[in-house]
């Protein structure tokens, strides 16, 4: 397919949609923004300085990092429906788009983590760790010290966000300059650029869970440990979408151009994400448990006491059984109520698999950094500290809270781009298709 | 077979949107007992025809559920009742080791559910059906399109249904004897 060779312009949507308006009105949902942001931003920070709190730092990175694989998912998906040139999503797109336009703030919002540094990552950025003569030497941390180490660790937070931010300017720039020229040729540019970008999208975000949620426990590892924060990631993208969509639809926007079939298509990939979160979470699982290697368990051990085990299996209920049983059915991923019901209930477990993969490491490094010694004799004392009285002891409002204010900033700054573009891209080729497609 | 016994009545048409308008006109008669014979899906004509919505999805869970009851069984079975073993410190029934073995056991009855409910729903296999009665049936995988109006419908009536599918653009209408 050369496409350059007919030199054909795509229908303009008054031709295809005549009754979607293309513009968010001036001034409307200004409000939502402003309001969104103030607020998000004071939460934030009154959970990050501790504020009725105790931890912070992790209170914030636990927020933090539910809300960039929101928006980092939004990137894999403009890039993904380029890959394969697909007609559904074209009028979803440009929402995901806007939100992969907030990326350069989230750099702005990494900052408190730089700033509680230590608090976070002290495990093995403490002083003289490396150092076989010194009373706190670890020999398992020295080795990884050159890949450990604070300088290293910010040159790649830089290298992470360059590839990030210059991959979503690229498809969001070009995407927009579309609306104006209709020019096929750019969606031809955009799906051949996906191909290394997604590669580098997917070792970008593996590292950056390595280095920052999984370098919390400095000692453990797992290999698949990026694949399930991408999981995870792209199903609360999927839910954001399908609630912030639907909001926006009842603002009197979108009209047909987001309708029943899009939150059906969009209900169906969140559903599989759901259930590839639990495949590889439990992939994850099954390894180490057969192997049973000390290195390997004494994550899951840490995540048996102070009330994780019972977080564990909620988990396992809220994270898939309940939505998998829940979702299931057609007739309910197609229902007005039922799909954003479900699309809530995926964000909330979305925060709750967060602290469940920070908080256990974070709050008790000691147990964890002084090997199994702490974490096994509570075992073996009967000191399981389990059931939900225990959790609700061992976190703090600010856990849920960073995250719910992270996400007000992160909803209102969607906005702001929202109302700075077209609301779907107006002169893509494959729009009409969009529009018009129907699931059989 | 000399029957006075009606199947139904059958329409030819020469297009999908034919057939397509045909089907509306048919459903705003009244008529239910319908089904379109195509030789390739035309996408919509299930809701023009008012067609119920397939129970297959039931029957695939109950198979699903029946696959995870039964892999369970199994393995409590063979692992921790006829003749336990201890393997590596693992208790005989462990959950986890389960897992995977339930989960393939609930894909292949659902699999399986799902191909072999689909003949049964359809009644399949049969070697003969009434409507190749039909003078042209046999350009149904072609190029032609029917609209097959049953005797069991409430609305029917051998003449005049026939006449009312002449009305709306069928060709070659002709009553097929059961």
């Amino acid at each position: 397919m050369t496409a350059t060779a007919t030199q054909t312009t795509a229908r303009s949507l008054s031709q295809i949609a005549p009754n979607v308006t293309s513009r968010v009105k001036a001034g409307d949902l200004a409000t939502a923004q402003n309001g969104l942001i103030a607020v998000g931003v004071l939460i934030a920070l009154l959970g990050y300085f501790e504020v009725f709190g105790h931890h912070g730092a992790l209170s914030y990175l636990v927020g933090y990092m539910g809300v960039l694989g929101i928006a980092l998912c939004a990137l894999f998906f403009t890039m993904i429906q380029h890959i394969t040139r697909a007609g559904w999503s074209v009028s979803v797109r440009r929402l995901a788009e806007n939100m992969t336009g907030t990326l350069p703030f989230m750099l702005l919002m990494f900052i408190p983590i730089i700033y509680g540094f230590d608090d976070i990552y002290g495990h093995w950025a403490h002083a003289n760790i490396t150092d076989p003569n010194a009373a706190n030497y670890d020999a398992v941390l020295a080795g990884k010290s050159s890949y450990l180490n604070k300088e290293f660790f910010f040159v790649r937070v830089g290298i992470y966000f360059a590839i990030w931010i210059a991959l979503a300017t690229f498809f969001r720039q070009n995407s927009i300059k579309q609306d104006e020229s209709g020019d096929p040729a750019l969606s031809m540019k955009m799906s051949r650029v996906a191909a290394p970008g997604l590669l580098l999208f997917a070792l970008s975000i593996t590292f950056a869970a390595f280095d920052w949620i999984m370098s919390v426990d400095p000692h453990w590892f797992s290999t698949i440990f990026g694949i399930t924060y991408f999981a995870g990631g792209f199903m609360s993208f999927l839910a954001f979408t399908i609630l912030l969509s639907m909001w926006l639809n009842s603002k009197g926007y979108y009209k047909e151009a987001i309708n029943t079939e899009h939150y059906h298509d969009l209900g169906k990939l969140m559903f599989s994400f759901m259930i590839f979160w639990t495949y590889t979470n439990f992939s994850q699982y099954m390894l180490i448990w057969y192997a049973n290697l000390p290195e390997e368990t004494q994550w899951f051990t840490h995540r048996t006491l102070h009330g994780w085990g019972t977080i564990g299996t909620a988990l396992i209920i809220g994270h898939f059984a309940f939505p998998f049983v829940f979702l299931l059915s057609r007739n309910v991923k197609r229902h007005k109520l039922g799909l954003p019901i479900g699309a809530v209930a995926m964000l909330l477990v979305h925060c709750l698999d967060m602290q469940f993969l920070i908080l256990p490491s974070g709050l008790h490094g000691a147990e964890a950094h002084g090997g199994d010694g702490g974490a096994l004799a509570a075992v073996a004392d009967g000191d399981h500290g389990n059931g939900f009285g225990a959790y609700l002891a061992t976190i703090d409002w600010a856990d849920y809270g960073c995250f719910i204010g992270l996400l007000m900033v992160f909803t209102g700054l969607t906005l702001m781009n929202v109302r700075r573009t077209n609301l779907i891209p107006l002169r893509d080729p494959r729009l009409s298709e969009s529009i018009n497609f129907e699931n059989f | 077979m000399t029957s006075n016994n009606k199947w139904g009545v059958v329409a030819e048409f020469d297009s999908a949107t034919s057939i397509y308008h045909a089907c509306e006109k048919v459903t705003a008669e009244g008529y239910t007992r319908t089904d379109a014979h195509t030789p390739f899906p035309v996408h919509g004509l299930d809701k023009v025809l008012k067609q119920p919505e397939s129970g297959l999805g039931w029957l695939v869970v109950c198979c699903g559920f029946t696959g995870i009851i039964l892999a369970q069984l199994m393995m409590w079975w063979m692992n921790a009742y006829d003749y336990p073993i201890w393997v590596s410190g693992k208790q005989p029934y462990a959950w986890p080791s389960t897992i995977p073995i339930t989960f393939e056991m609930m894909i292949l009855l659902s699999g399986l559910g799902a191909v072999f409910g689909m003949f049964a729903l359809n009644r399949l296999p049969r070697l003969h059906h009434p409507i190749f009665a039909h003078s042209t049936i046999h350009r149904v995988t072609d190029d032609r399109f029917f609209l097959s109006i049953e005797a069991t419908d409430p609305k029917f009536d051998s003449q005049a249904t026939m006449q009312f599918l002449q009305g709306i653009g069928g060709a070659n209408v002709e009553v097929i004897e059961d």
